[in-house]
Protein backbone atom coordinates (compact mmCIF):
# COMPACT_ATOMS: atom_id res chain seq x y z
CA UNK A 1 0.00 0.00 0.00
CA UNK A 2 2.70 2.31 0.96
CA UNK A 3 5.08 1.53 -1.75
CA UNK A 4 2.25 2.28 -4.19
CA UNK A 5 1.64 5.04 -3.14
CA UNK A 6 4.92 6.29 -2.94
CA UNK A 7 5.29 4.76 -6.86
CA UNK A 8 2.61 6.96 -8.13
CA UNK A 9 3.32 9.54 -6.28
CA UNK A 10 7.03 9.56 -8.04
CA UNK A 11 5.62 8.93 -11.35
CA UNK A 12 3.32 11.85 -10.91
CA UNK A 13 6.40 13.89 -10.10
CA UNK A 14 8.25 12.17 -13.02
CA UNK A 15 11.38 11.53 -10.91
CA UNK A 16 12.58 8.69 -13.30
CA UNK A 17 12.25 11.33 -16.74
CA UNK A 18 14.25 13.73 -14.48
CA UNK A 19 16.66 11.05 -13.37
CA UNK A 20 17.14 10.19 -16.78
CA UNK A 21 17.56 13.99 -18.18
CA UNK A 22 20.19 14.31 -15.35
CA UNK A 23 22.27 11.99 -17.04
CA UNK A 24 22.28 13.28 -20.51
CA UNK A 25 22.34 16.57 -19.48
CA UNK A 26 25.82 16.04 -17.45
CA UNK A 27 26.87 14.20 -21.38
CA UNK A 28 25.88 17.25 -22.90
CA UNK A 29 28.75 18.40 -20.55
CA UNK A 30 31.13 15.94 -21.85
CA UNK A 31 33.89 15.42 -23.72
CA UNK A 32 33.43 14.67 -27.12
CA UNK A 33 35.00 11.57 -28.56
CA UNK A 34 34.36 12.23 -31.63
CA UNK A 35 37.37 11.33 -34.28
CA UNK A 36 37.20 13.53 -37.11
CA UNK A 37 38.67 10.96 -39.52
CA UNK A 38 40.35 12.51 -42.35
CA UNK A 39 42.39 15.02 -39.89
CA UNK A 40 42.68 12.12 -37.13
CA UNK A 41 42.82 8.43 -37.32
CA UNK A 42 42.37 5.92 -34.75
CA UNK A 43 45.27 3.97 -33.69
CA UNK A 44 46.59 0.96 -35.62
CA UNK A 45 47.41 -2.64 -34.86
CA UNK A 46 50.63 -3.72 -36.50
CA UNK A 47 48.37 -6.77 -37.53
CA UNK A 48 45.76 -4.89 -39.17
CA UNK A 49 44.78 -6.52 -42.21
CA UNK A 50 43.46 -4.11 -45.16
CA UNK A 51 45.11 -3.92 -48.58
CA UNK A 52 46.66 -6.44 -50.02
CA UNK A 53 50.54 -6.49 -51.02
CA UNK A 54 53.40 -8.92 -52.33
CA UNK A 55 56.73 -8.58 -50.98
CA UNK A 56 60.69 -8.35 -52.49
CA UNK A 57 63.66 -9.21 -51.00
CA UNK A 58 66.24 -6.33 -50.77
CA UNK A 59 68.19 -7.65 -54.11
CA UNK A 60 64.59 -6.93 -55.49
CA UNK A 61 63.46 -10.65 -56.31
CA UNK A 62 60.27 -11.25 -55.81
CA UNK A 63 59.53 -13.47 -53.07
CA UNK A 64 56.62 -15.50 -54.20
CA UNK A 65 57.32 -19.07 -55.56
CA UNK A 66 54.03 -19.96 -57.03
CA UNK A 67 53.43 -22.48 -54.21
CA UNK A 68 49.84 -21.52 -54.57
CA UNK A 69 49.09 -22.48 -50.96
CA UNK A 70 46.80 -19.07 -50.76
CA UNK A 71 44.91 -19.68 -53.61
CA UNK A 72 43.94 -22.89 -51.87
CA UNK A 73 43.43 -21.58 -48.52
CA UNK A 74 41.51 -18.81 -49.41
CA UNK A 75 38.21 -19.57 -48.20
CA UNK A 76 36.52 -16.66 -50.65
CA UNK A 77 38.63 -17.97 -53.54
CA UNK A 78 39.27 -14.63 -54.26
CA UNK A 79 42.92 -15.45 -55.50
CA UNK A 80 43.50 -16.75 -59.14
CA UNK A 81 47.22 -18.04 -59.72
CA UNK A 82 49.16 -19.04 -62.58
CA UNK A 83 52.79 -20.16 -62.69
CA UNK A 84 55.36 -21.02 -65.33
CA UNK A 85 59.29 -21.42 -65.46
CA UNK A 86 61.26 -18.69 -65.86
CA UNK A 87 64.95 -18.41 -68.23
CA UNK A 88 66.79 -18.97 -64.80
CA UNK A 89 64.73 -22.61 -64.48
CA UNK A 90 62.65 -20.99 -61.33
CA UNK A 91 59.35 -21.35 -60.82
CA UNK A 92 57.69 -17.86 -60.74
CA UNK A 93 53.73 -16.60 -61.56
CA UNK A 94 53.15 -15.38 -64.65
CA UNK A 95 49.89 -14.42 -62.75
CA UNK A 96 48.21 -13.81 -59.13
CA UNK A 97 45.07 -11.90 -59.22
CA UNK A 98 43.28 -10.66 -55.93
CA UNK A 99 39.37 -9.76 -56.77
CA UNK A 100 39.47 -7.67 -53.58
CA UNK A 101 35.25 -7.13 -54.04
CA UNK A 102 35.55 -11.46 -53.31
CA UNK A 103 38.05 -10.88 -50.49
CA UNK A 104 37.13 -11.12 -46.82
CA UNK A 105 40.38 -10.02 -45.53
CA UNK A 106 40.35 -12.97 -43.17
CA UNK A 107 44.41 -12.83 -43.44
CA UNK A 108 44.58 -16.68 -44.21
CA UNK A 109 46.88 -16.05 -47.17
CA UNK A 110 49.43 -14.04 -45.21
CA UNK A 111 49.27 -16.67 -42.88
CA UNK A 112 49.99 -19.61 -45.48
CA UNK A 113 52.75 -18.05 -46.92
CA UNK A 114 56.17 -19.77 -46.93
CA UNK A 115 57.71 -17.15 -48.18
CA UNK A 116 56.51 -14.26 -46.59
CA UNK A 117 55.43 -12.40 -49.82
CA UNK A 118 51.54 -11.79 -49.76
CA UNK A 119 50.77 -9.82 -47.19
CA UNK A 120 47.63 -7.67 -45.73
CA UNK A 121 48.99 -3.79 -45.21
CA UNK A 122 47.57 -1.50 -42.22
CA UNK A 123 45.60 0.76 -45.68
CA UNK A 124 42.12 0.45 -45.22
CA UNK A 125 41.07 3.24 -47.03
CA UNK A 126 41.34 2.81 -51.00
CA UNK A 127 38.21 2.82 -53.63
CA UNK A 128 37.31 2.22 -57.09
CA UNK A 129 35.78 3.98 -59.00
CA UNK A 130 33.98 1.34 -61.96
CA UNK A 131 33.63 -2.46 -62.19
CA UNK A 132 37.27 -4.29 -62.20
CA UNK A 133 38.80 -1.22 -60.52
CA UNK A 134 39.53 -3.71 -57.33
CA UNK A 135 40.55 -6.62 -59.51
CA UNK A 136 44.39 -6.12 -58.31
CA UNK A 137 46.61 -7.99 -60.84
CA UNK A 138 50.12 -8.34 -59.43
CA UNK A 139 51.77 -5.52 -60.68
CA UNK A 140 49.92 -3.69 -58.86
CA UNK A 141 50.39 -5.64 -55.80
CA UNK A 142 53.98 -5.58 -55.99
CA UNK A 143 53.93 -2.07 -56.50
CA UNK A 144 51.30 -1.62 -53.30
CA UNK A 145 54.39 -3.87 -51.73
CA UNK A 146 57.35 -1.62 -52.85
CA UNK A 147 55.52 1.50 -52.00
CA UNK A 148 55.18 0.59 -48.05
CA UNK A 149 57.67 -1.80 -47.34
CA UNK A 150 59.60 0.03 -44.43
CA UNK A 151 55.86 -0.33 -42.87
CA UNK A 152 55.30 -3.81 -43.89
CA UNK A 153 58.80 -5.16 -42.55
CA UNK A 154 58.71 -3.01 -39.49
CA UNK A 155 54.90 -4.32 -38.44
CA UNK A 156 56.51 -8.11 -39.25
CA UNK A 157 59.03 -7.55 -37.09
CA UNK A 158 56.99 -6.54 -34.19
CA UNK A 159 55.20 -9.78 -34.50
CA UNK A 160 57.75 -11.80 -35.23
CA UNK A 161 58.42 -13.24 -31.42
CA UNK A 162 54.58 -14.71 -31.44
CA UNK A 163 54.95 -16.24 -34.54
CA UNK B 1 4.02 57.25 -54.63
CA UNK B 2 2.04 60.29 -55.75
CA UNK B 3 1.71 58.08 -58.96
CA UNK B 4 0.43 54.67 -57.28
CA UNK B 5 -1.84 57.01 -54.63
CA UNK B 6 -3.49 58.14 -57.85
CA UNK B 7 -3.37 55.46 -59.78
CA UNK B 8 -5.81 53.36 -57.15
CA UNK B 9 -8.10 56.72 -56.57
CA UNK B 10 -9.94 55.84 -53.52
CA UNK B 11 -9.11 52.43 -53.00
CA UNK B 12 -5.61 53.80 -52.00
CA UNK B 13 -5.99 53.21 -48.56
CA UNK B 14 -7.06 49.62 -49.13
CA UNK B 15 -4.47 48.97 -51.32
CA UNK B 16 -1.54 50.63 -48.26
CA UNK B 17 -3.22 48.14 -45.72
CA UNK B 18 -3.20 45.06 -47.84
CA UNK B 19 0.68 45.96 -48.77
CA UNK B 20 1.36 46.80 -45.38
CA UNK B 21 -0.03 43.44 -43.83
CA UNK B 22 2.05 41.42 -46.51
CA UNK B 23 5.03 42.99 -45.49
CA UNK B 24 4.35 42.32 -42.00
CA UNK B 25 3.35 38.48 -42.74
CA UNK B 26 6.71 38.44 -44.65
CA UNK B 27 8.86 39.38 -41.53
CA UNK B 28 6.62 37.19 -39.64
CA UNK B 29 7.25 33.89 -42.33
CA UNK B 30 11.16 34.87 -43.20
CA UNK B 31 12.40 34.58 -39.45
CA UNK B 32 10.66 31.87 -39.18
CA UNK B 33 11.89 29.89 -41.82
CA UNK B 34 15.25 30.09 -41.09
CA UNK B 35 14.44 29.23 -37.22
CA UNK B 36 13.22 26.36 -38.35
CA UNK B 37 16.13 25.71 -40.98
CA UNK B 38 18.59 25.98 -37.85
CA UNK B 39 16.07 24.09 -35.42
CA UNK B 40 17.08 21.22 -37.20
CA UNK B 41 20.79 21.49 -36.78
CA UNK B 42 20.17 22.81 -33.37
CA UNK B 43 18.35 19.08 -32.83
CA UNK B 44 21.20 17.59 -34.81
CA UNK B 45 24.08 19.21 -32.44
CA UNK B 46 21.98 18.97 -29.39
CA UNK B 47 21.80 15.49 -29.57
CA UNK B 48 24.93 14.56 -31.11
CA UNK B 49 26.50 16.27 -27.93
CA UNK B 50 24.30 14.25 -25.25
CA UNK B 51 25.49 11.30 -27.41
CA UNK B 52 28.80 12.22 -26.77
CA UNK B 53 29.33 13.50 -30.58
CA UNK B 54 30.00 16.84 -32.17
CA UNK B 55 27.36 16.42 -34.67
CA UNK B 56 27.73 18.28 -38.43
CA UNK B 57 30.67 20.40 -38.46
CA UNK B 58 32.04 19.87 -42.08
CA UNK B 59 29.34 22.60 -44.19
CA UNK B 60 30.70 25.86 -43.11
CA UNK B 61 32.32 27.09 -39.89
CA UNK B 62 29.97 24.68 -36.40
CA UNK B 63 28.16 22.96 -39.82
CA UNK B 64 25.95 26.36 -40.15
CA UNK B 65 25.51 26.32 -43.45
CA UNK B 66 23.75 22.62 -43.37
CA UNK B 67 20.83 23.42 -43.24
CA UNK B 68 21.64 25.20 -46.41
CA UNK B 69 22.71 22.09 -48.15
CA UNK B 70 20.03 19.87 -46.83
CA UNK B 71 17.57 22.47 -48.09
CA UNK B 72 19.52 22.38 -51.72
CA UNK B 73 19.67 18.52 -51.66
CA UNK B 74 15.60 18.03 -50.77
CA UNK B 75 15.03 21.05 -53.85
CA UNK B 76 16.88 19.09 -56.61
CA UNK B 77 15.53 15.89 -55.64
CA UNK B 78 13.02 14.55 -57.97
CA UNK B 79 9.14 14.35 -56.06
CA UNK B 80 7.77 10.58 -57.15
CA UNK B 81 4.14 10.55 -57.38
CA UNK B 82 2.49 7.16 -56.69
CA UNK B 83 0.95 5.07 -59.57
CA UNK B 84 -1.87 4.28 -57.39
CA UNK B 85 -2.50 7.75 -55.54
CA UNK B 86 -4.76 10.58 -55.50
CA UNK B 87 -3.16 12.88 -57.56
CA UNK B 88 -4.90 16.31 -56.10
CA UNK B 89 -5.09 14.97 -52.63
CA UNK B 90 -1.29 13.57 -52.36
CA UNK B 91 0.25 16.83 -52.86
CA UNK B 92 -2.56 18.92 -50.66
CA UNK B 93 -1.59 17.25 -48.11
CA UNK B 94 1.76 18.61 -47.77
CA UNK B 95 0.17 21.70 -47.93
CA UNK B 96 -2.82 21.69 -45.48
CA UNK B 97 0.45 20.16 -43.23
CA UNK B 98 2.00 23.55 -43.31
CA UNK B 99 0.05 26.07 -44.03
CA UNK B 100 -1.86 26.20 -40.35
CA UNK B 101 1.91 25.79 -39.02
CA UNK B 102 2.36 29.67 -40.04
CA UNK B 103 -1.52 30.59 -40.30
CA UNK B 104 -1.47 30.32 -36.21
CA UNK B 105 1.61 32.81 -35.75
CA UNK B 106 -0.79 35.57 -36.92
CA UNK B 107 -1.87 36.27 -33.68
CA UNK B 108 0.95 35.63 -31.77
CA UNK B 109 2.28 39.02 -29.84
CA UNK B 110 5.90 39.00 -29.72
CA UNK B 111 5.40 42.35 -27.76
CA UNK B 112 3.22 44.58 -26.16
CA UNK B 113 2.65 46.31 -29.48
CA UNK B 114 4.36 44.20 -31.77
CA UNK B 115 1.37 42.04 -33.49
CA UNK B 116 -0.24 40.96 -36.56
CA UNK B 117 -4.03 40.61 -35.89
CA UNK B 118 -5.11 41.57 -32.17
CA UNK B 119 -7.75 39.09 -32.32
CA UNK B 120 -9.91 38.55 -29.17
CA UNK B 121 -10.48 35.17 -29.83
CA UNK B 122 -6.47 34.84 -30.41
CA UNK B 123 -6.20 31.61 -28.35
CA UNK B 124 -9.36 29.91 -30.27
CA UNK B 125 -8.09 30.61 -33.34
CA UNK B 126 -4.79 29.04 -32.99
CA UNK B 127 -6.36 26.10 -31.29
CA UNK B 128 -8.74 25.65 -34.64
CA UNK B 129 -5.42 26.08 -36.28
CA UNK B 130 -3.50 23.38 -34.80
CA UNK B 131 -6.57 21.09 -35.07
CA UNK B 132 -7.02 21.52 -38.75
CA UNK B 133 -3.27 20.84 -39.47
CA UNK B 134 -4.20 17.19 -38.34
CA UNK B 135 -5.77 16.85 -41.73
CA UNK B 136 -2.79 17.08 -43.94
CA UNK B 137 -1.57 14.12 -41.71
CA UNK B 138 -4.50 12.15 -42.31
CA UNK B 139 -5.53 13.13 -46.10
CA UNK B 140 -0.80 12.65 -46.63
CA UNK B 141 -1.64 9.23 -45.49
CA UNK B 142 -4.95 8.06 -47.18
CA UNK B 143 -3.75 9.97 -50.70
CA UNK B 144 -0.73 7.93 -50.69
CA UNK B 145 -2.23 4.85 -51.13
CA UNK B 146 0.11 3.15 -49.08
CA UNK B 147 -0.52 0.41 -46.08
CA UNK B 148 2.62 1.54 -44.24
CA UNK B 149 0.89 5.18 -44.98
CA UNK B 150 -2.00 4.93 -43.85
CA UNK B 151 -1.34 2.86 -40.81
CA UNK B 152 0.91 5.91 -39.99
CA UNK B 153 -1.85 8.54 -40.57
CA UNK B 154 -3.97 6.54 -38.23
CA UNK B 155 -1.84 6.88 -35.18
CA UNK B 156 -0.86 9.55 -36.07
CA UNK B 157 -4.14 11.06 -36.29
CA UNK B 158 -5.83 9.21 -32.94
CA UNK B 159 -2.81 10.39 -31.05
CA UNK B 160 -3.08 14.22 -32.32
CA UNK B 161 -7.16 14.06 -31.43
CA UNK B 162 -6.83 12.03 -27.94
CA UNK B 163 -3.61 14.89 -26.57
CA UNK B 164 -5.65 17.71 -28.14
CA UNK B 165 -8.83 17.30 -25.07
CA UNK B 166 -5.74 17.29 -22.67
CA UNK B 167 -4.20 20.47 -24.04
CA UNK B 168 -7.32 22.49 -24.15
CA UNK B 169 -8.19 21.80 -20.95
CA UNK B 170 -5.05 22.89 -19.69
CA UNK B 171 -5.70 26.01 -21.32
CA UNK B 172 -8.83 25.93 -19.73
CA UNK B 173 -6.76 27.08 -16.86
CA UNK B 174 -5.04 29.78 -18.07
CA UNK B 175 -8.13 31.39 -19.36
CA UNK B 176 -9.69 30.90 -15.84
CA UNK B 177 -6.67 33.39 -14.39
CA UNK B 178 -6.27 35.17 -17.33
CA UNK B 179 -10.54 36.18 -17.99
CA UNK B 180 -9.60 36.73 -21.46
CA UNK B 181 -8.86 34.65 -24.86
CA UNK B 182 -6.40 37.53 -25.78
CA UNK B 183 -2.92 36.37 -25.87
CA UNK B 184 -1.76 39.31 -25.29
CA UNK B 185 -4.38 40.35 -22.38
CA UNK B 186 -3.43 36.71 -21.43
CA UNK B 187 0.09 37.58 -21.26
CA UNK B 188 -0.46 41.37 -19.56
CA UNK B 189 -2.20 39.21 -16.67
CA UNK B 190 1.11 37.62 -15.45
CA UNK B 191 2.97 41.30 -14.99
CA UNK B 192 5.30 41.64 -12.51
CA UNK B 193 8.17 39.04 -11.79
CA UNK B 194 8.74 35.17 -12.41
CA UNK B 195 5.92 34.72 -9.60
CA UNK B 196 3.27 36.40 -11.02
CA UNK B 197 3.41 33.62 -14.22
CA UNK B 198 1.02 30.97 -14.47
CA UNK B 199 3.85 28.00 -14.46
CA UNK B 200 3.55 28.40 -10.55
CA UNK B 201 -0.24 27.76 -9.98
CA UNK B 202 -0.88 26.08 -12.64
CA UNK B 203 1.95 23.72 -12.63
CA UNK B 204 0.81 20.44 -13.31
CA UNK B 205 -1.42 22.08 -16.00
CA UNK B 206 1.65 23.62 -17.34
CA UNK B 207 3.72 20.10 -17.20
CA UNK B 208 0.42 18.60 -18.85
CA UNK B 209 0.41 20.86 -21.91
CA UNK B 210 4.19 20.39 -22.20
CA UNK B 211 4.17 16.83 -22.26
CA UNK B 212 0.74 17.17 -24.65
CA UNK B 213 2.78 19.51 -27.12
CA UNK B 214 5.57 16.93 -27.36
CA UNK B 215 2.87 14.43 -28.23
CA UNK B 216 0.43 16.55 -30.60
CA UNK B 217 3.98 17.11 -32.59
CA UNK B 218 4.15 13.53 -32.69
CA UNK B 219 7.76 14.36 -31.17
CA UNK B 220 10.14 11.68 -29.35
CA UNK B 221 9.38 9.55 -27.11
CA UNK B 222 5.53 9.74 -28.98
CA UNK B 223 6.93 9.91 -32.32
CA UNK B 224 5.03 6.19 -33.06
CA UNK B 225 3.91 8.16 -36.47
CA UNK B 226 7.19 7.18 -38.01
CA UNK B 227 8.79 3.96 -36.53
CA UNK B 228 11.45 2.24 -39.29
CA UNK B 229 11.07 -1.42 -37.76
CA UNK B 230 7.14 -1.34 -38.15
CA UNK B 231 5.63 1.31 -40.42
CA UNK B 232 8.83 2.46 -42.37
CA UNK B 233 8.33 6.57 -42.23
CA UNK B 234 4.41 6.50 -41.70
CA UNK B 235 2.83 8.92 -43.21
CA UNK B 236 5.22 10.42 -45.03
CA UNK B 237 6.66 7.00 -46.63
CA UNK B 238 5.60 8.18 -49.97
CA UNK B 239 6.90 11.78 -50.32
CA UNK B 240 10.21 12.83 -51.51
CA UNK B 241 12.53 15.71 -52.80
CA UNK B 242 10.31 19.02 -51.28
CA UNK B 243 6.77 17.10 -50.69
CA UNK B 244 8.79 14.98 -47.91
CA UNK B 245 10.15 18.50 -46.83
CA UNK B 246 7.55 20.70 -46.43
CA UNK B 247 6.07 18.13 -44.20
CA UNK B 248 9.89 18.50 -42.51
CA UNK B 249 9.22 22.02 -42.68
CA UNK B 250 5.57 21.54 -40.95
CA UNK B 251 6.84 19.54 -37.95
CA UNK B 252 9.75 21.79 -36.88
CA UNK B 253 7.13 24.92 -37.41
CA UNK B 254 4.97 23.24 -34.98
CA UNK B 255 7.01 22.72 -32.50
CA UNK B 256 8.34 26.51 -32.55
CA UNK B 257 4.26 27.53 -32.22
CA UNK B 258 3.78 24.72 -29.21
CA UNK B 259 6.35 26.27 -27.84
CA UNK B 260 6.14 29.71 -28.53
CA UNK B 261 2.07 28.88 -26.75
CA UNK B 262 3.94 27.35 -23.96
CA UNK B 263 6.03 31.03 -23.36
CA UNK B 264 3.06 32.81 -23.89
CA UNK B 265 0.81 31.43 -21.52
CA UNK B 266 2.86 30.05 -18.83
CA UNK B 267 6.27 31.64 -18.78
CA UNK B 268 4.87 35.46 -18.95
CA UNK B 269 6.21 36.03 -22.71
CA UNK B 270 7.83 38.88 -23.40
CA UNK B 271 7.77 40.06 -19.76
CA UNK B 272 11.14 39.98 -17.94
CA UNK B 273 10.97 37.40 -15.00
CA UNK B 274 12.52 40.28 -12.69
CA UNK B 275 10.93 43.86 -12.10
CA UNK B 276 14.05 45.53 -12.64
CA UNK B 277 14.71 44.27 -16.01
CA UNK B 278 12.65 45.88 -19.06
CA UNK B 279 10.80 43.78 -21.33
CA UNK B 280 11.61 42.74 -24.31
CA UNK B 281 11.25 40.08 -27.21
CA UNK B 282 14.38 39.00 -26.03
CA UNK B 283 13.05 37.35 -23.32
CA UNK B 284 10.19 35.45 -25.27
CA UNK B 285 12.71 34.21 -27.70
CA UNK B 286 14.76 33.35 -24.81
CA UNK B 287 12.20 31.29 -23.24
CA UNK B 288 10.99 29.78 -26.70
CA UNK B 289 14.36 28.78 -27.06
CA UNK B 290 14.85 27.24 -23.81
CA UNK B 291 11.71 24.77 -24.41
CA UNK B 292 12.96 24.27 -27.99
CA UNK B 293 15.75 22.46 -26.21
CA UNK B 294 13.71 20.85 -23.93
CA UNK B 295 12.15 19.35 -27.09
CA UNK B 296 15.56 17.88 -28.37
CA UNK B 297 16.58 17.08 -24.77
CA UNK B 298 13.82 14.61 -24.58
CA UNK B 299 14.48 12.95 -27.77
CA UNK B 300 18.15 12.22 -26.77
CA UNK B 301 16.89 10.50 -23.17
CA UNK B 302 13.49 8.90 -24.17
CA UNK B 303 12.65 5.55 -25.59
CA UNK B 304 9.73 5.68 -27.19
CA UNK B 305 6.02 5.03 -25.69
CA UNK B 306 4.20 1.86 -26.59
CA UNK B 307 1.56 2.62 -28.64
CA UNK B 308 -0.81 1.64 -25.83
CA UNK B 309 0.85 3.29 -23.23
CA UNK B 310 0.46 6.27 -25.33
CA UNK B 311 -2.95 6.26 -25.13
CA UNK B 312 -3.34 5.12 -21.65
CA UNK B 313 -1.11 8.17 -20.77
CA UNK B 314 -3.53 11.22 -22.60
CA UNK B 315 -7.09 9.23 -21.47
CA UNK B 316 -6.26 7.89 -18.10
CA UNK B 317 -3.82 10.38 -16.83
CA UNK B 318 -3.60 13.62 -18.52
CA UNK B 319 -7.08 14.39 -18.53
CA UNK B 320 -8.38 13.31 -15.08
CA UNK B 321 -5.26 15.67 -13.89
CA UNK B 322 -6.39 18.24 -16.04
CA UNK B 323 -10.03 18.43 -14.58
CA UNK B 324 -9.14 17.53 -11.35
CA UNK B 325 -6.80 20.98 -11.44
CA UNK B 326 -9.41 22.79 -13.56
CA UNK B 327 -11.83 22.24 -10.27
CA UNK B 328 -9.26 22.91 -7.38
CA UNK B 329 -8.56 26.29 -9.22
CA UNK B 330 -12.14 27.49 -9.72
CA UNK B 331 -12.75 26.34 -6.59
CA UNK B 332 -9.73 28.04 -4.75
CA UNK B 333 -10.73 31.09 -6.57
CA UNK B 334 -13.63 31.22 -4.71
CA UNK B 335 -12.01 31.57 -1.27
CA UNK B 336 -9.56 34.39 0.20
CA UNK B 337 -6.53 32.98 -1.70
CA UNK B 338 -7.89 33.89 -4.84
CA UNK B 339 -5.47 36.52 -5.62
CA UNK B 340 -3.15 33.38 -6.16
CA UNK B 341 -4.46 32.94 -9.55
CA UNK B 342 -4.81 36.21 -10.76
Amino acid sequence: MLNSIKNTLGSLMLVEMLKGMALTGRYFFAKKITIQYPEERTPQSNRFRGLHALRRYPNGEERCIACKLCEAVCPAMAITIESDQREDGTRRTTRYDIDLTKCIFCGFCEESCPVDSIVETRIFDYHGEQRGDLLYTKQMLLEVGDKYEAQIAEDRAQDKVYR
Amino acid sequence: MQFFAELFGSYWADVQLVVWTLIKIVAIVLPLMIGVAYLTLAERKVIGFMQVRIGPNRVGYFGLLQPLADGLKLLFKEIILPTASNKALFFIGPVLAIAPAFAAWAVIPFDATLVLANVDAGLLYILAMTSVAVYGVIIAGWASNSKYAFLGALRSAAQIVSYEIAMGFTLVGVLMCANSLNLGTIVMGQEGGFWHWYFLPLFPLFVVYFISAVAETNRAPFDVAEGESEIVAGFHVEYSGMAFAVFFLAEYANMMLVSMLAALMFLGGWLSPVPFLPDSILWLLAKVAFLLFLFLWFRATFPRYRYDQIMRLGWKVFIPITLVWIVVVGAMMQTQWAYLFH
